[in-house]
């Protein structure tokens, strides 16, 4: 052989065949035996979009639209996909600083590097337009439109609550919310949220490098459209409750109205008041922290929660508790006893309409005696105690002491005195009539919610029952959302019970020298009765609860306001106008009017 | 007996019958990339498969005038073909188009082509002539110098564009010069010269010198009889420290992305949006391609662009997407014996210029296809040379056609010999 070299091409062929096993191991080894990279090319190519649902409508009792739907854009980003790009300009498009830019995409990439992360929510449509020209440029980031809610008219934002972003607990509580979600986070649209969140939907899209979307993966066939949420028919009357915040204006405070054969809540005013577009889009976090630090606390709403003594209009139940169970009459007379408690001059009382028109003290503290030590027992503590415990039976069925179970979260109980209660404060059997006195004149260990004062007057006009408040009336139409809304409860008192405390709350508007005289409305017959509240920090609280028109009661309503005084002087007008308002649907007091716009009684601080 | 039949007489057919079918797989698959369901015809000069499809057949053309030609010409001026070269390597520095930041085009008549393609045709040709030489003896010092100056003349012209990855090409001839007699302790030498370089790169250097001191001792004890084998292995152990530190101050020197290039492949460095982006990606299209691939134009990750350069240099990604395992594995073996059938018919040649042209040729082929598959599943740094009659390109293609049909033609005429 000429050539000494031949086993080198032995070596040589060896070499190559060697080198192109590995590269079959290989193939073999990233086609084959690991999968992640097929499921990273799913990730680089098919953007799964999720098509938030439209959140259902609210419509007011009339058909009038107050919550609806605005388009924006969440800007979302996938990092794995983020190339280098201009941001300075990126950020200019859509209003961010660098450091937002390089926080908010720190934030994603510690997320997931492949998994879409929002990375600014809530572009408007107008500053997503002026992005979407340019959004090829910047690989890995597009936008989701979803929508968020708009008001048309501003009110009634303590009613419909607000909605804001899902946080981890909701995520790891309930299967269905991803991150991103919105959850109803108060008022309606917490409590009817699985109504109207709708169903989300997702669509497949398959992107390129450059972010462009390319089409639909195997045509939508994988695609789940979204479900719109159910719309609500709420039962307020939304140019009502406007009137009536702007009557709160500048006060503290709440109003509740409520039509007394439904029970549908017609007005809930909670006082100060805010916009509710106010918690809506990118401003929303500073608005909430702003209000939220407001020492008025407009974001408590008193109307649902705030506990206020009761006031005179205590009387009520507790004139109608001692009729039922006949320890008194309606024709019963009490003298004006002013050595335990005091009282404003009035005319003679000679019987149950005059004291409820007049609204003597001594008068029902003597009847809530009578009520409460019947002698069963010859110890005074013991005879104390079973009347307290037969009477706390009576007043809870007018609802006292429950919160009502109306259709919105946090209801609050109120306060009624319990023998436990007593017990607690003073040591079993060592308390008797005496020790709780002033509850009979709506002080001491009471505590009534607007919506409770409001939910009463529904009771006077109905004389002896109510339906449980309620302020969605139907959804989508047809659900009615709870039987309990087209059901009557009735109080423990029979309906004859209620002619003296109904004239005599009438007399308190229409006879001379009644407490009320500034509530009448000509060609109205309104029945009302007015509260002042002892107030140990400040001013007085001014109350007002009433009904119109007495023979067929289409609205009753409660006022109260916070350090007005005397309850005749601004809670009754107050009232009236807004009944004036829903019933005539104009005002014609100007004057009336013009006063309680102008009264401020917001100078102090709140108690 | 093979039958003869005008200029297509003794053809070996199955180098043809597989360059037709790399040619086919890889304009299909240009298509497959480039496809965007937008333009119908396959004759589109304004898309790329179509230009693929004009260079398939100018190439063709060129395969047919060379078989026509006399083989003798080839032999005899091999010499003009290699100063040719080089002065097409010299002249792109000086009147060539700047494309991304390489000078390595010429622009000429409407149609602009790269000198380095062609570079290596010439380069193999003349090697062959010098190699085949008679008293041309590669154990001889005069010999190996003038090889490598045969190789490394067109090496520098073209690191001076700047082209590495052209550049590196030309050390395949190192095969070559291989299979002619050099002594196998060049090959070993380089061996460890990577190695070193590599461990450089991963370990701090004292751990390195320790690493190659062990090996020192654990050959000495071997060798512990002759006391010059302790001499050389002390030697040979100062020799490798030394290129160690060389190797690390020479690594400092590269420019940022190359570093990178060689940290992401080592593993030393992970960063899939800079320089690991291409590999990564290159390795999800593969790796999305499973068993079966995902089918014609079914392919997310390279029609989507998501794989960068992926008609030229990342074909291969395209193939291991839509074809999967099965169609890379038929790929890779249609190259093997591509390369194995060179060196089989090289083998057989009575002459040595033929043998060495083909072990040449060969070696080109195996650079390619190693360095470029290599590099898309994630084994060789990205060094961009095309894959060999798969890529989109005129002038490779014409390059490596030539390439294989001057030895397919010399392969048909060695009878006449």
């Amino acid at each position: 052989m000429r050539d000494p070299q031949k086993n080198r091409k032995r070596q040589i062929i060896a070499m190559i065949v060697v080198v192109f096993l590995i590269f079959v191991a290989r193939l073999f080894y990233l086609q084959i035996v690991n999968t992640d990279f097929g499921r990273a090319a799913d990730n680089n190519s098919l953007r799964n979009v999720v098509q938030h649902p439209a959140r259902g409508l609210i419509f007011d009792r009339n058909g009038v639209l107050i919550v609806h739907n605005v388009a924006v854009y969440d800007l979302m980003v996938v990092p794995g996909q983020v190339r280098a790009m201009d941001t300075l300009k990126f950020c200019n498009l859509i209003g961010i600083t660098i450091e937002d830019f390089r926080r908010n995409l720190q934030r994603a990439r510690r997320h997931s590097r492949f998994v879409p992360s929002l990375f600014e929510p809530q572009l408007s449509a107008e500053t997503f337009g002026k992005l979407q020209e340019h959004l090829f440029r910047f690989p890995g980031f597009y936008a989701v439109p979803r929508t968020v809610r708009g008001y048309p008219i501003p009110a009634a934002a303590h009613v419909l609550g607000y909605i804001g972003e899902v946080d981890n607990r909701i995520i790891e509580n309930d299967p269905y919310y991803r991150m991103g979600d919105y959850i109803g986070k108060s008022g309606l649209e917490l409590f009817y949220e699985r109504y109207l969140r709708g169903e989300r939907g997702n669509r497949i899209f398959l992107v390129d490098v450059h972010n462009r979307v390319q089409g639909s993966f195997r045509d939508g066939a994988h695609d789940v459209p979204s479900v719109p949420g159910l719309s609500l028919q709420t039962t307020l009357d939304i140019e009502v409750q406007k009137f009536a915040e702007q009557l709160m204006q500048n006060k503290r405070g709440a109003i509740v109205a409520i039509e007394p054969a439904t029970g549908e809540v017609l007005v809930f005013v909670s006082s100060p008041a805010y916009d509710p577009n106010l918690l809506v889009g990118r401003p929303r976090s500073v608005n909430f922290r702003r209000l939220q630090n407001d020492p008025q606390r407009p974001l408590f709403n008193r109307a649902l929660q705030a506990e206020y003594p009761p006031g005179s209009h205590f009387k009520i139940p507790i004139g109608l508790i001692a009729m039922q169970q006949g320890v008194i009459n309606e024709n019963t007379s009490f003298p004006c006893d002013q050595s335990q408690v005091g009282c404003r001059p009035h005319r003679t009382v000679h019987n149950m309409r005059d004291a409820q028109a007049v609204s003597c003290n001594p008068y029902f503290v003597a009847a809530f005696r009578r009520t409460i030590q019947q002698g069963e027992h010859r110890n005074p503590f013991i005879d104390s105690r079973i009347g307290l415990e037969r009477w706390n039976e009576y007043i809870r069925s007018f609802g006292f002491g429950e919160h009502l179970r109306i259709d919105l979260p946090g209801g609050r109980r109120g306060l009624i005195p319990t023998v436990a209660l007593y017990d607690r404060m003073h040591g079993e059997n060592r308390w008797a009539f005496s020790t709780f006195r002033s509850v009979s004149i709506g002080q001491g260990e009471v505590g009534i919610t607007p919506l409770q004062m409001a939910n009463l007057a529904a009771i006077t006009a109905n004389r002896g029952w109510f339906i449980t408040p309620h302020l969605v009336r139907t959804i989508s139409d047809t659900i009615i959302p709870d039987r309990d809304f087209i059901t009557r409860r009735y109080t423990m008192v029979d309906p004859e019970h209620f002619d003296a405390i109904n004239w005599g709350m009438y007399d308190a508007v229409h006879a001379a020298g009644g407490t009320a005289w500034r509530a009448r409305i000509s060609g109205i017959s309104v029945v009302g009765k007015t509260g002042t509240v002892q107030n140990p920090h400040g001013e007085n609280h001014a109350t007002f609860i009433a009904f119109a028109p007495f023979d067929e009661p289409k609205i009753a309503v409660a006022v109260f306001v916070e350090n007005a005084g005397f309850g005749g002087a601004w809670a009754a007008p107050i009232a009236s106008l807004v009944i004036e308002k829903y019933l005539t649907r104009e005002i014609r007091r100007p004057h009336e009017l013009r006063r309680v716009m102008d009264a401020n009684f917001m100078t102090t601080a709140a108690h | 007996m093979r039958e003869e039949r005008g200029f297509l007489r003794n053809v070996d057919g199955w180098l043809i019958f597989i360059y037709l079918m790399l040619v086919f797989i890889g304009w299909i698959n240009i298509y497959a990339t480039v496809f965007d369901g937008n333009h119908g015809s396959i004759f589109d000069l304004s898309r790329r498969y179509g230009m693929q499809l004009l260079f398939i057949v100018t190439a063709i053309m060129i395969a047919f005038v060379i078989l026509l030609l006399d083989m003798r010409l080839f032999m005899n001026m091999a010499h003009v073909f290699y100063g040719m070269t080089l002065i097409l390597l010299i002249a792109v520095l000086l009147v060539g188009t700047r494309v991304a930041g390489q000078q390595a085009w010429i622009q000429f008549a409407g149609f602009s082509f790269q000198p380095a393609e062609f570079a290596k045709f010439a380069t193999c040709l003349f090697l062959a002539k010098y190699l085949s030489t008679s008293g041309v003896d590669l154990k001889n010092a005069s010999a190996k110098l003038a090889s490598m100056l045969i190789i490394f003349l067109p090496i520098g012209l073209i690191l001076l564009q700047p082209d590495a990855g052209s550049a590196l090409v030309f050390l395949a001839f190192v095969m070559v010069l291989y299979r002619e007699g050099l002594p196998a302790w060049y090959i070993w030498t380089g061996f460890v010269a990577v190695t070193v370089f590599i461990l450089d790169l991963i370990l701090p250097l004292w751990v390195v010198a320790i690493i190659l001191a062990l090996v020192t001792g654990v050959l000495i004890y071997l060798n512990k009889k002759t006391l010059r084998n302790i001499a050389s292995a002390v030697l040979l152990f100062s020799a490798a420290v030394g290129f160690a530190y060389i190797s690390n101050y020479a690594f400092d020197q590269l420019a940022p992305h190359q570093q990178d290039r060689i940290n992401v492949l080592i593993g030393k460095e992970v960063d899939m949006q800079g320089i690991g982006y291409n590999v990564n990606q290159s390795k999800i299209a593969i790796g999305s391609g499973g068993l079966f691939g995902r089918g014609f134009l079914e392919g997310t990750q390279t029609r989507f662009n998501f794989v960068p350069e992926q008609v030229t240099d990342f074909i291969f990604c395209t193939i291991g997407e839509e074809w999967g395992f099965l169609g890379s594995t038929v790929v890779l073996a249609l190259f093997l014996a591509l390369i194995l059938r060179i060196i089989f018919l090289a083998e057989r040649q009575r002459g040595p210029f033929v043998r060495i042209y083909g072990y040449g040729v060969a070696a080109v082929f195996f650079f390619h296809v190693f360095v470029n598959i290599g590099m898309t599943i994630g084994l060789v740094p990205i060094i961009g040379i095309p894959l060999p009659f798969i890529s989109y390109g005129g002038s490779s293609l014409w390059a490596f056609t030539i390439l294989l049909f001057v030895f397919i033609k010399q392969d048909a005429s060695r009878l006449a010999f």
